[in-house]
């Protein structure tokens, strides 16, 4: 149960409003709530403002989710349209509903 | 009319077969096997544009880290970091790690694009290197969008109007292994490292090259601690002046032979004849004589050591040494198997420049056959003899020949302007030796067989007697030259110089009348 009170610190990179960028952040948004209700922090990092902000986390695909806590650092890369791939790339315990 | 920009590379001889560099503003692939020096090949554009060019530039590695690159070519003498800390290079290490990376859906390269403009606009690079990119195929596994997004980098570098190189490992049946050259059309490079007969030689090729003229064969290249050179055969260029200034042999006997004046200065001269027969003598005589006239000489001995030369020298009566403490002569002594044909070629290159000399001896050249196959000496020998003479050096060969093949020679002879021969005689129990010129580009020079004969004071040449009973060599001649002492040889003398002069008048040996020695 300790693992409970541990903050998640994601982190999204954009480069611009595209539909892709748009829709990674809805479907992590979504995926949040559900399985890491109030214990997530989402950093949405748009390169077109912060280009030099790329190379410290080893970005070169758009868009890529990082998970910086808890280590070890994860990347998922994409929409994030596929939740499980999701869950299993950022090692997230799935909540009861998806478990049957 | 608008002719294709090019970049020069500063790669000494690559600009040359690529007739002023590679395109400008657009990619330029690299390719080659593991360890052929692409690497090496981008950095060291990078490092000329930057040095050279006033072109800054960014070299992107998607494999090796940029503190384990930059020790890696710190030893060619590139000092990364200080052109780092100028603002005229900047190094990205862009990491690519499967394990740590999972892929869902749809995505695309924005963000290497971002970090490369990044990259090109904090210094204002014109030139870009991405080595290898071909790294992010094993990183990602949707190749169709990875494909897409390749395409896409390469137009946007081409907007860019950076000047790119890319370099890919080469593939089986494919210049990359995942066809990058689809991709990279304008201009290919191919690198190769190859070992025949135990000697590896780097070569490279310049595939295609869009809208350009380019040399298409093969090129031996090398690395050394200056870097990549490219050694280009076909850039040899028959259009350098001559002199006709005319420098002695060393030996007086030998210079009437070449109506009384010895070689044209810049010439080539090859030496050739059996094992002993006063090959390196010759040469020995012609470096003297140089040294007398204060000019520079240049001796590479393939077979002793100098001061087995100098040795050897005293005991015809030639001193060479108080010409070494002058600093008019240097000996360069290597063994032919120490390295490679195209390392002792560069060698060369190196030391003449640095020692500027006025003559060259190679001594011998057939010994560097045992490091390379015969047309591959004499391609580098005639890329040797093109240097030298562009130089305006006079360089003399010499060539061991053996008694079974004679093929050796008649490939370096084509090439040489004056070709002497020395030959061995062996009759009424003693070895003789003879000398004759076989050719002699551009000048008179006598036809006849000479006696060459080396004593203790030198090496002097004589006529050889003509008689009735033949050529008469050695004591065969000494004999003679008593008989006729004793008076009784006036007859037989007449009798002789009438044969001579009806052989001369049948129009075959065109000589001058003998004459009594006394």
């Amino acid at each position: 149960m300790a693992k409970k009170q541990q903050t998640w610190e994601l982190r999204l990179y954009v480069a611009g409003k595209t539909p892709k960028s748009a829709t990674a952040l809805q479907n992590l948004q979504k995926y949040c709530e559900t399985h890491l209700a109030g214990q997530y922090k989402i950093e949405v990092i748009d390169l077109l403002v912060h280009p030099q902000l790329a190379e410290g986390d080893q970005i070169f695909a758009i868009p890529t989710l990082v998970r910086k806590v808890p280590e070890p650092i994860r990347k998922i890369i994409g929409d994030l349209s596929n939740e499980e791939k999701v869950l299993v790339g950022l090692n997230i315990r799935p909540m009861k509903q998806l478990i049957q | 009319m608008q002719f294709l920009a090019k970049t020069k590379t500063g790669i000494s001889g690559l600009d040359e077969i690529t007739m002023g560099g590679i395109p400008q503003g657009r990619p330029t692939l690299i390719c080659g096997g593991p360890g052929c020096g692409k690497t090496l090949f981008s950095i060291e554009f990078l490092v000329n544009g930057a040095t050279r060019f006033k072109e800054p530039g960014v070299f992107v590695t998607f494999e090796e880290k940029t503190e384990e690159l930059t020790t890696n070519v710190a030893s060619l003498g590139f000092d990364l970091d200080k052109l780092q800390k100028e603002k005229k290079l900047r190094l990205d290490y862009v990491r690519i790690e499967r394990s740590e990376i999972e892929e869902t859906g749809e995505y695309d390269l924005d963000g290497l694009f971002i970090r490369l403009e990044h990259s090109i606009d904090s210094i204002g690079a014109k030139r870009i290197v991405l080595d290898t990119i071909e790294n992010l195929f094993a990183g990602l596994t949707n190749e169709g969008i990875l494909r897409a997004e390749l395409r896409r980098l390469f137009l946007w570098l081409k907007d860019k109007g950076v000047t790119a190189v890319i370099t890919g490992e080469q593939g089986e049946g494919k210049l990359t292994r995942h066809g990058l050259e689809e991709y990279v059309s304008d201009c290919v490079i191919l690198l190769d490292h190859r070992v025949s007969n135990q000697i590896s030689t780097r070569r490279l090729r310049i595939v295609k090259y869009r809208g350009s003229a380019h040399g298409t064969n093969e090129f031996p290249f090398l690395i050394d601690e200056d870097g990549i050179s490219v050694l280009p055969v076909t850039s040899l260029k028959l259009d350098r002046k001559v002199s006709s200034e005319r420098i002695s042999t060393g030996i007086p006997t030998l210079d009437e032979m070449f109506g009384g004046k010895g070689f044209y200065r810049g010439s080539s001269i090859l030496i050739s004849g059996l094992a002993g027969t006063g090959k390196t003598s010759i040469a020995a005589y012609f470096v003297n004589e140089a040294c007398k006239r204060k000019e520079k000489a240049l001796f590479f001995a393939f077979e002793e050591s100098p001061p087995q030369i100098i040795r050897n020298m005293k005991s015809i009566g030639l001193n060479l040494e108080p010409h070494i403490k002058k600093g008019l002569l240097r000996f360069q002594s290597a063994r032919p198997a120490l390295y490679g044909l195209e390392m002792h070629l560069s060698n060369i290159y190196k030391i003449v420049r640095e020692f500027k000399p006025k003559i060259v001896v190679l001594d011998p050249i057939t010994n560097l056959v045992s490091v390379g196959l015969i047309n591959e000496v004499n391609s580098m020998l005639l890329r040797l003899i093109d240097f030298l003479q562009g130089e305006g050096i006079t360089v003399m060969l010499t060539a061991l020949m053996s008694v079974f093949d004679e093929k050796m020679d008649e490939g370096v002879s084509s090439l040489v302007d004056t070709w002497i021969n020395v030959k061995d005689i062996e009759s009424n129990g003693e070895r003789n030796r003879i000398v004759c010129i076989m050719k002699s580009r551009g000048m008179k020079h006598s036809n006849q067989v000479r006696e060459f004969i080396i004593s203790d004071r030198g090496l002097k040449l004589i006529e050889i007697y003509l008689g009735p009973e033949g050529i008469l060599l050695g004591s065969e001649r000494e004999e003679q030259k008593l008989h006729k002492l004793k008076g009784q040889a006036l007859k037989d003398q007449q009798e002789r110089m009438e044969i001579a002069r009806r052989r001369q008048g049948n129009g075959i040996p065109k000589q001058p009348k003998q004459k009594i020695r006394k």
